[in-house]
């Protein structure tokens, strides 16, 4: 962390090789996790042919091997890298998305998607824009209720619904 | 004469009143999901394919199809307009074309792009129409050897034509691969990778990677490059567009060159963004005016909007042949036709006659009646884009959450969708291709069984792979395409070598 910091100024950022190992590391496991599965299937021949873990086995071996030779790399030049994976200010443009995009998420399980969308519309309309309550309030309800009547309505395809659409009687 | 014929049938069935109306409706979705950020013809497509499970096969493909035409001619608007690309195959078309749209010829620029998408796309459709026919009587004749081949050398083309690093292409395959294996395994019945959980068992839907990848993942790309709505606005009346396409004329070679760059660029899977690059550049290197590139060219319109309307559109052949798609969307519409119940692939011409001749009639009247929709909508479509971002970047998030929720009425799949939308962004940041990730994840299933079967048919021995001259033939380009950028490094390698031998004496 302390080391990514250094040299605090106009051009600071994340550099590049955190991310970079990080995502390599995590395929290289993604890689050895299918390895070991076909492994535990089989990966030889059965009386009627190929078994389960024929394929996939291969497919395993060679994430594993792009995968390692990405983190190698990375590894190897670990000191030489000067390139940024980007700046501190734009990750926090994309913290600023991530964050509520992630409280959303969490909140459909509970609560459906209808009541999280518009409060994710109303937050993200006062929040970074200069909007009147009034504008707010109408386009955030109003989005999932042309929704409402598209999905449910005229195609009748029910979305995830909470309680308090089932307060409501739907 | 046979394909005029089945062509003709094909109009009657794509000329009825609902599907010309499931047409408009598509090509609207489609410009709208071209010009907003975020939304894309992959990930458009995959919204909205849960709402037409219920619908005709024939009437359905028409819309998507249509959806992705639209999606195609929409790019151009923002890329002129606003200087940013709705698409990412539009990325080469602000070269030129912002440049023009800041000296005032915004209306000139619009119509020199539109006109060349229809150009490209209805020239690639003239292909399909010609190649397509001929392609599925010999695909035929395909045993499971030769299919894999064919994948072999789809999924090879990828590591020796895409501009990212070999290595991370490779890897996203795989990947794509890997999460294609997850769940149960069709031959043997066993389950694969679930480790106990019962939400792994049908596995991972390549509809909401589609969503996750390009629709979050974008959204977060779009954040970080902070988004300023700022464009020039343009009405186009009807002198403007006489007068640009009497000037286009003189740029034959230009469409000739795109056009053959982006029918070759789709049938093998390059996709239509790097087609649009490659079209640029070449017409670059052949003007005579080389500096007056990038400072508001029409050429520089031209040349890359031909190539990847020709390419997006030559996409659909191999997908409607072989059952390999060419590009992210229509890897989108092979999987709607697999929900639809049709077997995509050389039978298709044969058994579903009226589908598939449906479908490419309705590609010719797309594209001519879209070339009109989208001349005289245009200023409409600018309006939009002044909607401010802290509106559009939610209800886009919505509309991708609503989208990932419909495909199985799933919770998990909208936080599937997060997931792969992160994947997205750190992908997108780090140079991986989603291209081959998803077209992995789509026929990974196909490219097993075809491996499978064949080396049941060889008893194990891999020696079946060049038992005939097309198996061969096919895997030796593969096999030749996966190495290029290997022998590209060794070259490099030994060239540096050469000049420090030379520093050095």
């Amino acid at each position: 962390m302390n080391q990514e910091t250094e040299g605090a100024g106009p051009g600071a950022g994340l550099r590049r090789r955190g991310p970079e190992a990080g995502v390599a590391l995590l395929l290289l496991a993604g890689g050895l996790v299918v390895i070991y599965d076909s492994l535990r299937v089989g990966i030889e021949w059965a009386d009627d042919g190929p078994r389960a873990g024929y394929f996939p086995f291969y497919i395993g071996c060679i994430l594993v091997l792009s995968s390692g030779w990405t983190l190698a790399r990375t590894l190897l030049n670990w000191c030489q890298d000067t390139t940024f994976f980007s700046q501190w200010s734009e990750l926090r443009d994309v913290g600023a998305m991530l964050g509520p995009l992630t409280v959303f998420v969490a909140a459909v399980p509970f609560l459906g998607l209808y009541l999280p969308g518009a409060l994710l519309i109303g937050f993200f309309m006062r929040r970074h824009g200069v909007f009147g309550w009034l504008t707010t309030v109408s386009v955030s309800v109003g989005v999932p209720v042309v929704f409402f009547l598209i999905f449910e309505r005229w195609f009748l395809v029910p979305l995830a619904k909470g309680p308090v659409e089932a307060w409501l009687g739907f | 004469m046979d394909e005029i014929n089945s062509l003709m049938q094909g109009f009657g069935v794509a000329l009825t009143l609902p599907n010309l109306g499931f047409m408009m409706v598509g090509l609207l979705l489609g410009i709208l999901i071209g010009v907003l950020p975020g939304l894309g013809g992959a990930n458009g497509v995959a919204i909205l394919l849960p709402l037409t499970f219920s619908m005709n096969p024939t009437s359905a493909i028409i819309m998507l199809s249509c959806i992705y035409w639209g999606a195609l001619f929409g790019g151009a608007i923002t890329s002129i307009l606003f200087n940013i690309p709705g698409e990412p195959w539009s990325v080469a078309t602000t070269f030129d074309g912002y440049p023009m749209a800041q000296q005032g010829r915004a209306a000139e620029a619009l119509t020199a792009a539109f006109t060349s998408s229809f150009v490209g796309a209805l020239f690639a459709v003239l292909a399909i129409t010609f190649l397509a026919p001929l392609l599925a009587k010999f695909a035929l004749e395909f045993g499971p050897p030769e299919f894999f081949a064919v994948q072999m050398l789809t999924f090879c083309s990828f590591v020796g034509m895409s501009k990212e690093p070999p290595m991370k292409t490779l890897a996203a395959m795989m990947l794509g691969f890997a999460l294609a294996a997850v769940g149960m395994d069709t031959v043997t019945g066993q389950l694969r990778m679930t480790f106990g959980f019962t939400e792994m068992l049908k596995g991972f839907d390549f509809l909401i990677a589609v969503i996750g990848l390009f629709g979050i993942g974008e959204i977060l790309t779009t954040m970080e490059e902070g988004l300023a709505f700022k464009g020039k606005s343009a009405r186009i009346n009807f002198r403007i567009v006489w007068q640009t396409w009497g000037q286009l004329f003189q740029y034959w070679r230009t469409f000739i060159r795109s056009v053959l760059i982006g029918c070759w660029m789709g049938i093998t899977p390059g996709g239509a963004t790097p087609a649009s690059f490659m079209g640029y550049g070449m017409a670059r290197r052949a003007a005579k005016d080389k500096d007056s590139f990038g400072k508001g060219n029409v050429e520089g319109v031209v040349a890359p909007e031909t190539a990847a309307h020709a390419a997006g559109t030559a996409a659909l052949l191999p997908m409607l042949t072989l059952g390999i798609p060419g590009s992210p969307t229509a890897a989108v519409l092979l999987g709607g036709l697999l929900i639809w119940g049709l077997q995509p692939g050389p039978l298709l011409f044969v058994e579903q006659k009226d589908f598939v001749w449906g479908l490419i009639a309705s590609m010719y009247l797309g594209n001519i009646v879209g070339l009109f929709v989208v001349l005289t909508t245009v200023p409409w479509w600018a309006a939009i884009l002044r909607i401010p971002f802290p509106v559009i970047a939610p209800v886009i998030i919505f509309i991708c959450a609503v989208g990932a929720y419909t495909v199985h009425s799933s919770i998990t799949d909208v936080v599937m969708m997060l997931v792969f939308g992160v994947l997205g962004y750190l992908f997108k940041k780090l140079r991986y291709p989603l291209a081959p990730l998803v077209l992995a994840l789509v026929l990974g299933d196909m490219a097993e069984s075809s491996f499978r079967q064949s080396m049941l048919m060889s008893q194990g021995n891999v020696n079946i792979f060049y038992a005939n001259w097309l198996v061969g033939g096919l895997m030796a380009v593969a096999i030749f395409l996966l190495f290029l950028p290997a022998w590209g490094a060794l070259k490099d390698l030994l060239r540096k070598r050469e000049t420090n031998a030379h520093l050095h004496q």
